[in-house]
């Protein structure tokens, strides 16, 4: 089972795809993408949202069937025509989502995909663990309960999984989008362990800086078609800064307006400009003393949250997802009560008001569940612009709706935040991401906003999206009226637009860390749980 | 009242305990066998329906209980089929095709026997039964638990088969799989249509066997619409269980009980409107619900289609 070590660099191919195509309705998914991954070699797949990569993800796993094209494995031919074919080859995959069940223990998931006739064979499971734990160098207690561990642990179990019919290929699907800075550089470490060891690792991501750090070899995919790569002797010899200008040129086109993207794209790789506020001493405008909220089973409630925020300021909230973000998000906008602490917007107490209450007071939040609690996806985007102002005398006249002046605020609306949509009465689940955050941008920015939560603003959307909204939440910071409060798990985009940082963790502030240069090793330090220095 | 803690109201009512409990026994241990894969099967009342009829329609000809059983469940399974089909292998709602089979089999099996035997209801002579010596002597639990029919002994060593099938074996896992993460389950290799597709006709066997036993050891007749409801138990039995058989056999016996208190009270001679007290059941249902709803864990991915790659 075990392959036998591989020295080289250029090690024979594990696995090869040649001219794999696949179109879905409306959509051509990989064209004619031909691909070698070398044992021993970390080889990052670089692309762009709909750049083809989930779909080579699908096809390699056994979850898609390539319309045309061939597939090998050692160097012969093969057919991967389910997730267990593909795990029987050794081709292991990691998802972006945890795929594990958390009921069950470490040993239970791992035994999951045994044949179904036998009862549960712990000592063999547990000899298979002890092995790829070793090689893994990783330390996971083997009865313990999935849903009790960190998400790095996780997936360090994933890693486990996807290994256990054999060592050959692992690919690993934006893996570091859920981790910690510490629990990305012990991925970067068990990763280095498994090439040393001889396994092809491909690595999918959309992040420059971690495939140049981490790969002996880039490829990059862009509408389905691979448009280049950078070889291992390059990678060498290049510096970081030529490598990503290459790079870049791939993903965009040479000519493309890459130099705006590009500092989306890089991020980590500049020390952050500064954007400290200057007004140190104003009296805060948003004020939350010791909120407390209850949790259900799973969720990560306030424990003691202190938080206050200046007119014209942009606070940041980092912390790995699952630190009781949402439940602060939910007790400012009003949508949750707490248990106990207070909460007061210019000096006024707002804890007893509800949405709407506090929605005249000028609290507005923009969630992450866009198409959930965010709109009403079905009804049109005229109706979704003021589907919180329902029954206001602008657009209702004594509970008449008056739908040109619906249609006529939509019009304007689309106008001015450059909306790409046919027409204001199509549903809103018809709109892309991008477009849809700017509904609900338009519809919660009017001009009597004191305070804005914007959770998570870019997840989902593509670089120029993102880029866009990113460059908002800038334009609308310096407003003095406004408070913004904008929670992330991406640093970089905290970096990018706040004045300070906060950092979560399990449901209370940890530190707040002003943005300038080297607040990233400090919010670091806070999400790991170290104190701040 | 004095007779309440006479050996005949005691010894009749455990009797009659077990005789209405291993129906909800045995189709609560399928439903949960389903519930745990992440298929709700509220078409659970139409499969002991239909199990009820083909089952005595077996037994009353071929003279039979053996042969009654096995029509049972084929057709209890066959009910499934049904449900398996739309709703695992096409996603359907598992709600809505769930009441029309109940529905469906409720008018065809009123039907069939209007067809089969006009508007006489026949019934079957005698019951086997294997009688365990010595302890069949006890007084108070003998009758009632050792000198009874194959089947009440098949359906008590079903739960601690049961048991050992969830805690010890890879179904057990690959069950639990397929109701709280399917993906993950998917990703592991094993596919969740197959895993949900079997663990339906598994409840189509017991649910079909359950109604069996009520037409042939249970009444010795067949009455249209003749399971009242005890396949809505069953399934509330199951969702109360918490994924544990012990419970779904304690449950099941607590409801036998107190479906055969109207019969032990009129052993002693007690006169309640027998009205009130076939309201029983259904209160207990309404009490427990009551006191133990809260603590009811659900597979998170009980009720949802699940379809690769749609996350």
């Amino acid at each position: 089972m075990k392959p036998e070590p591989v020295g080289a660099p250029d090690g024979d191919a594990a696995l090869a795809l040649h001219d794999i195509t696949k179109r879905f309705p409306g959509v051509l998914a990989n064209d004619r993408v031909s691909l070698v991954f070398r044992r021993g070699e970390i080889h990052a797949l670089l692309g762009e949202n709909g750049a083809g990569k989930s779909t080579l993800i699908g096809i390699v796993s056994g979850m898609v069937r390539p319309d045309s094209g061939s597939i090998e494995v050692a160097g012969r031919p093969v057919r991967i025509a389910s997730p267990s074919a593909a795990l029987r080859l050794g081709i292991g995959t990691v998802y972006q989502h945890v795929l594990l069940v958390p009921s069950l223990s470490v040993l239970e998931n791992l035994m999951l995909g045994n044949p179904w006739w036998r009862t549960i064979d712990r000592a063999a499971t547990s000899e298979r663990f002890a092995e790829l734990a070793e090689l893994l160098s990783v330390r996971v207690s083997p009865d313990a309960l999935v849903g009790r561990l960190s998400l790095g642990e996780q997936q360090q179990v994933e890693i486990m999984r996807a290994l256990w019919h054999g060592e050959l290929v692992l690919f690993l699907d934006e893996p570091t989008s859920m981790l910690t800075p510490q629990g990305v550089d012990d991925l970067g470490v068990v990763m280095r362990r498994l090439r040393d060891h001889g396994v092809a690792i491909v690595f999918i991501t959309h992040k420059l800086k971690e495939a140049s750090d981490l790969a002996d070899r880039i490829s990059v995919l862009r509408q389905g078609r691979v448009v280049g790569e950078v070889r291992p002797a390059e990678l060498k010899t290049m510096s970081p800064d030529a490598i990503i200008e290459r790079v870049v040129a791939m993903m965009f086109g040479h000519d493309a307006k890459a130099g705006d993207l590009r500092a989306t794209l890089v991020g980590d790789a500049s020390e952050p400009q500064s954007r400290q506020h200057a007004d140190a001493g104003v009296e805060p405008l948003l004020v939350l003393r010791g909120g407390h909220t209850a949790g259900e089973r799973g969720e990560c409630a306030l424990d003691g949250a202190d938080l206050e925020v200046r007119p014209g300021e942009v606070m940041g909230i980092a912390g790995v997802d699952g630190n009781g973000q949402k439940h602060l998000a939910e007790v400012l906008a009003g949508q949750r009560t707490m248990t106990a602490g207070s909460i007061s917007l210019a000096g006024r107490e707002i804890g007893h008001l509800g949405v709407a209450g506090r929605r005249r007071l000028g609290v507005r939040y923009i969630t992450d569940e866009r198409l959930g609690e965010g709109t009403a996806p079905r009804h049109s985007l005229a109706i979704n612009l003021v589907i919180k102002e329902i029954g206001s005398p602008q657009f209702w006249k004594g509970g008449i709706t008056s739908w040109r002046r619906i249609h006529d605020h939509a019009r304007n609306m689309i106008r001015t935040y450059s909306i790409v949509a046919p027409s204001e009465r199509v549903p809103l689940a018809g709109l892309s991401g991008g477009n849809i955050q700017k509904v609900l941008l338009a519809r919660e920015w009017t001009g009597d906003a004191r305070l804005l939560v914007v959770a998570k603003p870019t997840y989902g959307l593509d670089l120029q999206n993102t880029r866009r909204a990113r460059d908002w939440i800038k334009r609308i910071g310096g407003n003095a009226d406004t408070a913004i409060v904008v929670i992330s798990n991406e640093l970089e985009e905290l970096i990018d637009v706040s004045h300070r940082i906060a950092v979560m963790e399990r449901g209370r502030i940890a530190g707040i860390v002003k943005n300038r240069p080297g607040a990233r090793t400090a919010i670091g330090r806070l999400m790991a749980g170290v104190e701040a220095a | 009242m004095d007779g309440l803690l006479s050996e005949a109201f005691i010894a009749s009512l455990f009797f009659g305990a077990v005789t209405a409990g291993v129906p909800l026994l045995l189709a609560g241990l399928g439903e949960q066998v389903s519930e745990k894969s992440g298929v709700l099967n509220i078409g659970l009342e139409g499969m002991m329906l239909a199990g009820a009829f083909a089952g005595f329609a077996a037994a009353y000809a071929t003279d039979s209980f053996l042969a009654g059983f096995c029509a049972g469940v084929l057709a209890g399974m066959s009910v499934a089929l049904i449900m398996a089909v739309l709703c695992v292998v096409l996603g359907m709602n598992q709600i809505v095709v769930g009441i029309a089979i109940t529905l469906g089999a409720e008018g065809v099996t009123a039907l069939l026997h209007h067809v089969l035997y006009s508007r006489s209801y026949p019934r079957l002579s005698r019951v086997e039964t294997w009688t365990i010596p010595g302890l069949a002597d006890i007084p108070y639990i003998g009758p009632a638990f050792f000198d009874r029919n194959a089947l009440i002994y098949l359906a008590f060593a079903l739960t601690f088969f049961m048991i050992w099938v969830f805690r010890r074996t890879q179904v057990g896992l690959n069950l639990q799989a397929a109701g709280d993460a399917p993906a993950a389950l998917d990703a592991a290799g094993v596919s969740v249509t197959v895993t949900r597709f079997v663990s339906v006709l598994v409840t189509g066997c017991l649910g079909g066997l359950g109604g069996a036993y009520m037409a042939t050891v249970g009444g010795g007749l067949f009455l249209p619409f003749m399971t009242g409801g005890a396949g809505f138990i069953a399934i509330v039995l199951a969702m109360l269980a918490r994924g544990n058989p012990l419970w779904v056999l304690f449950g099941a016996f607590l409801f036998g009980a107190s479906l055969a208190l109207t019969t032990a009270l009129q052993v002693v001679g007690v006169n309640i409107p027998t009205d009130v007290i076939q309201m029983l059941p259904f209160a207990m249902v309404i009490v427990v619900l009551l006191l133990f709803a809260r603590h009811s864990y659900l597979p998170p991915a009980l009720g949802l289609p699940y379809q690769r790659g749609a996350r």
